[in-house]
């Protein structure tokens, strides 16, 4: 990927800015108050969540001037996540859960650029909803629109190295995106909140135990409909598909 | 009926079967969401920690609530349905021109 020099200062910018918000606040965890310690995470949740964002507005960026009919698809991409994040599905546990949606998107236009969609998909929920929150929005933008869809991305690619056809390849990525998005949620959770007894392993099996189990089934419908919407797309939108890469590799 | 309309049909009616089965399953469920399950962790593990943040606007209650889910699923729809519309007409049309 080839960036013009303004575009690599504000990358590094955003890398630098990273490393001072986290760093900083990690050095002053120690004299954090007792009630105040989220804050800590919230912040050095949000500073991660910088470079990311950064490469994804550029992604966006080169992909709406480089490939300029793809533009619908990516509306449609993003769309697509608006919806599923709106769906809370019953799951065995007896929770209720949704799905991310932001797999489909990372197979098609990388994991970067879906860090800009699923930030604007929580944004929406936090503001209007009372869902997720402003202060969490890094945390959840780490966990939905960042780890999720680099884990799609990252299986996506294995599948198709291992010769496995496109469509199973689609659903183990929506799939294994969704479900790992809620383990970073459990985790970054259990970090939060580490139990008095048992410390962080302890609250990570309690976390994990809601947020994990509750979406296997949901994970499983994710990489189902993101399989429909591939076909889908496969059978009418080809030339997008061929000019994303996603056609004939 | 062409083999992608079969596996499409398929695939959706295995979705909602994954998404019925629990509520035929678990009778003693509200179904609640998962989010409220790990606030009563979290109000558990540190009975002292208090929500040092609200959010900004909170729906009164769960009809308003739906409305706004509701809204978020109906625009999303809306504009998936469009973009997939437009693509099925430029291929119906292209086929036509070329004929």
């Amino acid at each position: 990927m080839t960036r013009t020099k303004t575009e690599r200062r504000i990358f590094t910018l955003g890398v630098i800015l990273s490393f001072v918000f986290g760093t900083a606040t990690i050095s002053n965890a120690m004299h954090i108050m007792e009630g105040y310690l989220p804050l800590n995470y919230c912040i050095i949740w949000g500073a991660i969540c910088i470079p990311f964002l950064v490469a994804g507005f550029f992604s966006i960026k080169k992909t709406i001037s480089k490939h300029r009919k793809t533009l619908l698809i990516l509306v449609m991409v993003g769309a697509y996540a608006f919806v599923l994040s709106a769906l809370k599905i019953p799951s065995v546990t007896g929770s209720s859960s949704h799905p991310t949606g932001t797999g489909l998107g990372a197979i098609l236009f990388g994991p970067s650029a879906m860090a800009i969609i699923g930030i604007i998909v929580l944004l929406f929920q936090a503001i209007l909803l009372a869902h997720g929150g402003l202060t969490t929005l890094g945390a959840n933008t780490f966990s939905m629109a960042i780890a999720g869809p680099f884990v799609s991305y990252a299986v996506y690619k294995i599948c198709r190295k291992m010769n496995v056809s496109k469509s199973v390849g689609v659903f183990f990525a929506a799939c294994l995106g969704d479900l790992f998005t809620y383990c970073v949620t459990a985790v970054q959770l259990a970090m939060a909140h580490p139990s008095e007894v048992g410390g962080f392993t302890a609250s990570l099996i309690e976390f994990l135990g809601i947020f994990a189990i509750t979406q296997i089934p949901l994970a499983i419908i994710e990489g189902l409909v993101a399989v429909v919407v591939m076909l889908g797309l496969e059978s009418y939108a080809k030339p997008e598909l061929t000019e994303l890469g996603y056609m004939g590799v | 009926m062409t083999k992608n309309a079969k596996i499409v049909i398929a695939l959706l009616f295995l979705v909602v079967v994954i998404a019925v089965t629990p509520l035929l399953l678990i009778h003693d469920s509200e179904f609640g969401g998962a989010d409220g399950a790990a606030e009563e962790i979290i109000t558990a593990i540190n009975p002292n920690y208090v929500a040092w943040a609200d959010p900004i606007l909170e729906p009164p209650g769960g009809e308003t609530e739906s409305l706004l889910f509701c809204l978020q699923a109906g625009l999303g729809a809306s504009v998936f349905g469009f973009g997939f519309g437009y693509l099925v007409a430029r291929k119906k049309y292209k086929k036509k021109d070329d004929n």
